[in-house]
């Protein structure tokens, strides 16, 4: 086999597993947008705030620290105690329905019924709150994450692809972990929606809000629990990130990334989401390995997008969105 | 004219039992606009009650205040013996209130068999935790409403559209699936708005048919809103009759028919 085809097979792998990050961001958006038609400006600090507080709980840090020492003198800053990685994140997840119900109960409910762009102001407002209290509860600094994942490099895929092409692919262990996380939460998500009550109300509110109330479901309680799961989903994806790249405040961008995964999955399509990632993920890492050094490099920082423009021009709706019919 | 606590069998051998529901001087207002005027009336157990009523008269406005969805400035709503605080539409429904629409609202993206289900929500206990697992208590429950929606789309006789997406059917199919799905939720009072709007005629039979069917079979209470005259006449034991927004009629199809208000306000002025 061709060393370029070899390298090729390597880059493929290791977009897939790139995408698979891009897809667990996107995912939270299309959660949101299919419930309530809000395209939530704030999924990406929400994995922020949600990996931050993760840390915090982990380390034991006391939150608002610095406006608590500022304002009463005192000099605390950790409660001296570390907390088990899974209990802090079953903690997370409680602050994370916490956040949740604040948003709907003092955001949300009160836009019920006004237009799609005032929803998306008030995310984008949101973004920015949230961004600030994170800063304030848990300090700026950029911070390890580490719940006891695997990480370096996978030294069995390593020696396999060696024993067979002669040369060892690069592949992370996390990565590995991400995909078969991600995975499950796909699976677990769409069980959930699929087959139980909660799923069942939560697809006939995304349908239908007066459909919804004539059969008895509350519309503000599923809205809490669609930003609740959205709430999760942005903590599986922060732990993933935070992981790889440390907790820090550009992973808020991340969340620009997933707007082209949109574009191409469509907003209202879970699968499509994940496939969506996928294809920008290896689109990307192809790119740059076939067309790349061409042009001087850096295409990763463009490609998704002029990607998502074309989709734009040729199928508005994504490859899995509902078609967009208008009548006339 | 009846008395509130008496008991009385129909011609056709229903039983029509005490008051479910009574709405004492309703008044509901857009703003300035005053959508209905110090309205009392009563529904009976059992009976097949309409509203009647030009457009614009407030008969869905009716309907809506019924079922929640508005709350009226100044009234009082009693249902089986007690007075209703202002409730939300979902609070409503699991009172044991369902309703049809006069624009169908369906869920569109679902399966006939899944907009049924819904229907049933209120009757699933079971926590997510029990749902996960599957096994056991969520197992039995799923089976038990799924029986009862099975029996309730052997009834409107739309088995063969049962995992047909909503969004494909004909609008007269459409009217059936959103009726059976009112039905599983086993209502103590069932509100239709417009059940035969915009059908034609042999449509309208079926609907007529199935609306008695429940009633006579279930011993639901119905409260419909309908412009056909001749089917209310047909089918209801006790008719409301209203214009902008005031009664200006109530009793027996035969009784409102020979009211003199009536007849000059909605079925016209006779010119013999």
């Amino acid at each position: 086999m061709s060393e370029q085809l070899v390298f090729a097979m390597e880059v493929i792998l290791n977009g897939l597993m790139a995408g698979v990050l891009y897809a667990l961001v996107a995912l939270g958006f299309v959660l949101i947008y299919k419930a309530s038609g809000i395209f939530n400006y704030a999924q990406g600090v929400m994995a922020l705030f949600a990996a931050m507080t993760l840390v915090g709980i982990m380390n034991g840090q006391v939150p608002f620290a610095h406006v608590i020492n500022a304002t009463f003198g005192t000099h605390v800053y950790n409660f001296g105690w570390t907390i088990p990685a899974l209990l802090a994140i079953l903690l997370t997840m409680a602050v994370m329905v916490v956040l949740a119900w604040a948003v709907q109960q003092f955001v949300m409910r009160h836009l019920v019924g006004q237009e799609p762009i005032i929803l998306f102001m008030a995310t984008i407002g949101l973004a920015y709150f949230l961004e600030g209290v994170a800063d304030l509860m848990w300090g700026s600094e950029i911070k390890t994450l580490d719940v006891g994942l695997p990480q370096g490099i996978n030294l069995w895929l390593d020696e396999v692809t060696f024993n067979i092409f002669g040369y060892g692919f690069f592949i992370d262990n996390l990565d590995i972990v991400a995909t078969v996380i991600a995975a499950l939460l796909v699976g677990a998500l769409v069980a959930f929606s699929q087959y139980t009550k909660q799923g069942r109300a939560m697809r006939a509110v995304a349908d239908d809000h007066q459909a919804a109330l004539s059969v008895g479901i509350s519309l503000n309680f599923i809205w809490i629990m669609v930003w609740s799961v959205a709430g999760f989903v942005a903590l599986v994806a922060g732990i993933m990130w935070g992981t790889k790249s440390g907790v820090q405040f550009s992973l808020s961008l991340i969340a620009l990334k997933a707007l082209p995964v949109l574009m191409l999955g469509g907003f209202t399509s879970i699968p499509g989401a994940i496939v969506g990632g996928l294809i920008i993920g290896v689109g990307e890492k192809l790119f740059e390995f076939a067309i790349g050094p061409m042009v001087g490099g850096a295409t990763e920082n463009w490609f998704a997008y002029v990607l998502a423009l074309i989709f734009l021009v040729f199928r508005p709706q994504g490859l899995f969105g509902e078609k967009i019919i208008e009548r006339v | 004219m009846l008395d509130n606590s008496e008991e009385y069998v129909t011609e056709d051998g229903r039983k029509i039992g005490g008051v479910v529901m009574e709405m004492k001087n309703i008044t509901l207002r857009f703003g300035g606009v005053v959508a209905i005027k110090d309205i009392s009336f009563d529904i009976r157990e059992g009976e097949i009650r309409a509203i009647i009523g030009p457009n614009g008269a407030g008969k869905s406005s009716m309907l809506n205040v019924i079922s929640g969805f508005y709350v009226p400035q100044e009234g009082e709503v009693w249902f089986h013996g007690s007075k209703r605080p202002p409730m939300r539409p979902y609070d409503v429904a699991r009172q044991g209130i369902a309703r049809t629409f006069q624009n169908i609202a369906l869920f569109e993206g679902m399966s006939v068999l899944d907009n049924v289900m819904t229907g049933r929500l209120n009757y699933m206990k079971t926590n997510i935790l029990q749902q996960a697992i599957w096994r056991g208590k969520a197992e039995a429950e799923e089976t038990k409403n799924r029986e009862a929606v099975e029996k309730m789309i052997d009834f409107l006789e739309i088995q063969h559209i049962r995992k047909t997406p909503v969004s494909r059917l004909p609008y007269g199919l459409k009217k059936r699936v959103e009726l059976a799905r009112a039905l599983a939720a086993e209502p103590k009072l069932l509100l239709l708005d417009e059940p035969m709007a915009g059908m034609n005629v042999e449509e309208k039979e079926d609907m007529s048919r199935f609306i008695l069917d429940v009633n006579d079979e279930f011993g639901t209470t119905i409260a419909l809103i309908e412009h056909d005259m001749g089917v209310v006449m047909d089918l209801s034991d006790r008719v409301v009759v209203m214009d902008y927004g005031k009664k200006i009629g109530d009793g027996t199809p035969h009784e409102v028919r020979n009211n003199q208000e009536v007849i000059d306000a909605y079925l016209g002025v006779s010119h013999d």
